[in-house]
C-alpha cells in the first residue's frame, strides 16, 4: 500500500506549496477547519494565495491567521463577517474578495472535482452575482453559468481515516470538507484519529481514499466555538 | 422613533415569528434564517412534525444543548451550538444545497431589508458599508418552494421597507411569496400576481399600513 501517512502537517504539505497557488479549504465558520494545515501554510511563508473557503476564519483563528500574515491575495467566500483584520484589508483594497453564494460555492467545488467545468444555476439570477455571466433559459426560466473550481491543493479536516485514506467526518464538521477535498488536484487531510484498514465500515465512508493523497493526525484538538448557546435543564 | 410610532400596536418579534409559524404544515422541511426567523422554531404547533434544515449540512435541528453537552462539531448556520434529534441526518454542503436548489425544501423564512412589490428581496448588503456576504440566502430564495420574509414594516428612520423597487442590491428577483411585518401580512398566490394585504396585527388599521407602505398592493 502506498504510504499516505505523514507525521505532521508541515511534512504532509512538503513540495506542494508555491506562491500564487489556489487552495480549496473545508470548514464552516470554525467548525471542521483544517487548523494544523493552516498553521503549516502560515509557517511556510507561501504567499499570494487564492483561497476558496466558505468563510475566512475570525481574527487570528482559522484562515484569519493567513490574513494576518498577508499571505492571501484573494478569497472566494460566501460570508466573511466576524473578522476585523479581513475587514481592514478589504476596505483598504489590500485583499480581493469574490463573493459567491454558499450553495454555488459548494457546487463549484463539487463540479470542479467531478470534471465539470461549468454549470447553470438559478441562484443569483438578476443580482450582482450574475454580472458578466452567461444567462441561458431552460423551460422558460433563466439560469446563470458558474465555473467549477479546480484548486492546486485542497486542505480538509476529517474525524477518522483509515491508513488507506478512507475518511469519515463527524456531525456538521463535514460541511465544505467533502466537496473541497474533491476539488483539489491533490488533497491533504488532517484527522483526529488514524485507524487500521478494515476498522471503518465500507458502507459508511464519506470520502473514499482516492481523494485523500496525504494524511496526518492532528490530535489533540482544542476545537473553538464561535457562539456557545445552551438551554437550562428543567428542574426536577 | 417618531411620536407617530408610539401610536402603533402590532406584533413584537416573537409574535411575528408565531405568525410565520402558522404557515407551517405537518411534514414540512423548513429552513429558518438568522434573527426573528430562528424564533419560528419555538412556535411549531403541538403535534405537528416539522423538520428543520441547517444549510451547513443537517436535517433535524434539535434545541440548544445543555451546557455539558455542547459539541463544537454540531452547530447551525448561525454558528451557534445546537443538538441533534433521533431522526437527524448529516451531509455535505454540496448535498445540502442540492436539496435547497433542487426544490426539496418546502419553506424558508428569512429576514429582509427591502421587498419590492414584484417580490424582489434585498437582504445582504448595503453599499458603502462592510459587505459580509450573502451566505446561503441567494440559494435559498432561488430554490425553496415558498419564501416568507419577516421584517419590521419600516426602517429605523421610519422609511417603508415594502417598496415599489428595491434600492439595495438584490438577493433574488421575484422570489418572495409572503411578507410578515410587525404591522401586517401580505401574500400572493404566485409570482405573476400582486401582493394582497391579508391580515393586520391587533390595533393596526388598513390606513396605517397604507401610510407606511410605498409598494402597490391589493387590499
Amino acid at each position: 500500500m502506498a504510504k499516505k501517512i505523514y507525521p505532521d502537517a508541515a511534512s504532509a504539505l512538503e513540495g506542494l506549496l508555491f506562491d500564487g497557488m489556489t487552495i480549496s479549504a473545508g470548514g464552516f465558520g470554525l467548525c471542521g477547519i483544517p487548523e494544523r494545515l493552516i498553521d503549516a501554510i502560515q509557517a511556510s511563508g507561501v504567499k499570494n494565495l487564492t483561497i476558496a473557503s466558505n468563510n475566512a476564519g475570525i481574527d487570528n483563528e482559522g484562515l484569519g491567521k493567513l490574513l494576518r500574515t498577508r499571505q492571501v491575495k484573494k478569497m472566494i467566500s460566501s460570508y466573511v463577517g466576524e473578522n476585523k483584520e479581513f475587514e481592514r484589508q478589504y476596505l483598504a483594497g489590500e485583499l480581493e474578495v469574490e463573493f459567491c453564494p454558499q450553495g454555488t460555492l459548494a457546487e463549484r467545488m463539487r463540479a470542479g472535482g467531478a470534471g465539470i467545468p461549468g454549470f447553470y444555476t438559478k441562484t443569483g439570477v438578476g443580482t450582482q452575482v450574475a454580472e458578466g455571466k452567461e444567462v441561458k433559459s431552460f423551460d422558460g426560466e433563466d439560469y446563470i453559468l458558474e465555473r467549477g473550481i479546480r484548486a492546486d491543493l485542497a486542505i480538509i479536516k476529517g474525524w477518522k481515516a483509515d491508513e488507506s485514506g478512507n475518511l469519515i467526518f463527524r456531525k456538521t464538521a463535514r460541511n465544505f470538507n467533502q466537496p473541497a477535498a474533491t476539488s483539489g488536484k491533490i488533497c491533504v487531510a488532517e484527522v483526529e484519529e488514524i485507524v487500521p484498514v478494515g476498522s471503518l465500515d465500507p458502507d459508511c465512508i464519506h470520502l473514499p481514499s482516492i481523494y485523500v493523497k496525504r494524511l496526518t493526525c492532528g490530535a489533540p484538538y482544542d476545537k473553538k466555538i464561535e457562539f456557545v448557546t445552551t438551554r437550562e435543564r428543567e428542574s426536577a | 422613533m417618531t411620536a407617530h410610532d408610539h401610536l402603533t400596536n402590532g406584533w413584537d418579534r416573537n409574535q411575528m415569528a408565531a405568525r410565520a409559524a402558522r404557515e407551517l404544515r405537518d411534514g414540512y422541511y423548513v429552513n429558518l434564517g438568522i434573527g426573528i426567523p430562528t424564533l419560528v422554531a419555538n412556535n411549531v404547533p403541538a403535534g405537528m412534525t416539522v423538520t428543520l434544515q441547517s444549510e451547513n449540512g443537517m436535517l433535524g435541528i434539535g434545541p440548544f444543548p445543555y451546557a455539558d453537552e455542547v459539541d463544537p462539531d454540531l452547530i447551525n448556520a448561525g454558528k451557534q451550538t445546537i443538538s441533534q434529534l433521533p431522526q437527524t441526518s448529516y451531509f455535505s454542503s454540496a448535498d445540502s444545497f442540492a436539496m435547497i436548489r433542487g426544490g426539496h425544501i418546502d419553506l424558508a423564512v428569512l429576514g429582509g431589508m427591502e421587498v419590492s412589490e414584484k417580490g424582489d428581496l434585498a437582504n445582504w448588503m448595503v453599499p458603502g458599508k462592510m459587505i459580509k456576504g450573502m451566505g446561503g440566502a441567494m440559494d435559498l430564495v432561488a430554490g425553496v418552494k415558498r419564501i416568507i420574509v419577516v421584517m419590521e414594516h419600516v426602517s429605523k428612520n421610519g422609511d417603508p421597507k415594502f417598496i415599489p423597487e428595491c434600492t439595495l442590491p438584490l438577493t433574488g428577483k421575484n422570489v418572495v411569496d409572503m411578507i410578515i411585518t410587525d404591522l401586517a401580512v401580505f401574500e400572493r398566490p404566485d409570482h405573476n400576481s400582486p401582493f394582497k394585504l391579508v391580515e393586520m396585527a391587533p390595533g393596526v388599521s388598513a390606513e396605517e399600513v397604507r401610510s407606511k407602505t410605498s409598494a402597490q398592493y391589493v387590499e
